[in-house]
């Protein structure tokens, strides 16, 4: 078989087995309330990492770019109630503007 | 499926076509970069179909380029995802069914349709998940597709600026969790460790170890 079959058969097992591992442990019961409560500490935790590691990093070395200033941008109008499009579309002409401008 | 559930779902979809939209776009310069990498068109597409997890296609194919091995591509593309197991922690409890089957409906999480299926309190709204998850399945599909066929006409996405629509999407959701201040905190330890972890640990693992972070939350509320 391929390198690049091989990778593709692997990957496919290794995701599912990811995605699926929790709910076929974990599911179909009842947890603690303490449980529950740190649950809903995980998305603004998970959320941000996603966010920093975006706009903030690029591969293993941090990096702010276009797309660092266009995201920012986003927020300020997400943050004074502005739609989720009206914010993406925000962050999108930001920075493909920047870019344009010969920002990286 | 009761008439709560497909109202859950339409509203998902509704909800899910923008992400569709930066999906198909994504995924086309995933069968752009694939191609470049030595994928046949069948290779390609046969990975978004099967794997469907961009930010995992991604780093396997780059780690491919490098002139790396099918083991290290998966393990690179398997550590971009293990995100998905902190998501699954917090989405578990609210998938019901037999062990198979909730594993099953584990797979239709993607990052979008699990930050918009979180009602908040830490149950989830299953339907709306599938919901949002079904129209970034066929963009997906599809734009690797025409991505594959298609690539020299296309070029370099980046100048359109669209990696900055998934970031300001997390961001856009992420933003009213912050008015509260124990989440406030758990965010700025998570993002901080997160960034601090970049330049040492492989990609994928810092957004995890931010993910577990929020353990840390189960031991401060166990102290009296």
């Amino acid at each position: 078989m391929s390198t690049v079959w091989a990778t593709i058969l692997g990957l496919t097992l290794a995701t599912a087995a990811v995605k699926a591992v929790v709910p076929v442990l974990l599911g179909g019961r009842d947890l603690p309330e303490r449980f529950t409560g740190v649950i809903a500490l995980m998305a603004p935790a998970l959320l941000t990492a996603l966010v920093v590691t975006s706009v903030l990093a690029d591969g293993d070395r941090w990096h702010a770019g276009a797309d660092t200033v266009g995201v920012a941008a986003a927020g300020v109008v997400a943050w004074r109630g502005a739609s989720v499009v009206t914010t993406l579309a925000v962050a999108v002409v930001v920075t493909a503007l920047l870019r344009l401008a010969g920002l990286p | 499926m009761g008439a709560d559930d497909r109202a859950s779902f339409r509203e998902g979809l509704r909800l899910g076509v923008p992400f569709g939209v930066a999906s198909f776009l994504l995924s086309m310069s995933f069968g752009v970069v694939a191609r470049e990498t030595g994928f046949s068109v069948l290779a390609a597409v046969a990975m978004s179909v099967l794997v469907f997890a961009g930010s995992a296609q991604f780093a396997a194919v780059a780690v491919l380029a490098a002139g790396g091995g099918a083991g290290a591509a998966v393990a690179a593309g398997t550590l971009m995802n293990s995100r998905f197991l902190p998501m699954g922690i917090a989405l578990a409890p609210s998938l019901p069914g037999r062990a198979w089957w909730r594993g099953l409906q584990g797979l239709a999480v993607v990052d979008s349709s699990w930050a918009l299926a979180a009602r908040g309190d830490g149950t989830f709204d299953r339907w709306r998940l599938f919901g949002t998850t079904a129209p970034q399945l066929v963009a997906w599909y599809l734009g690797t597709v025409v991505g594959a066929f298609g690539g020299e006409l296309i070029g370099d996405l980046d100048r359109f600026g669209l990696d900055a629509v998934y970031p300001a999407f997390f961001l856009a959701v992420l933003l009213p969790e912050l008015r509260d201040r124990d989440r406030r905190g758990v965010a700025v330890v998570g993002g901080l460790l997160a960034l601090a972890l970049v330049p040492v640990a492989p990609p994928g693992v810092p957004v995890l170890a931010a993910g577990l972070a929020a353990l840390w939350g189960l031991r401060r509320r166990e102290a009296p």
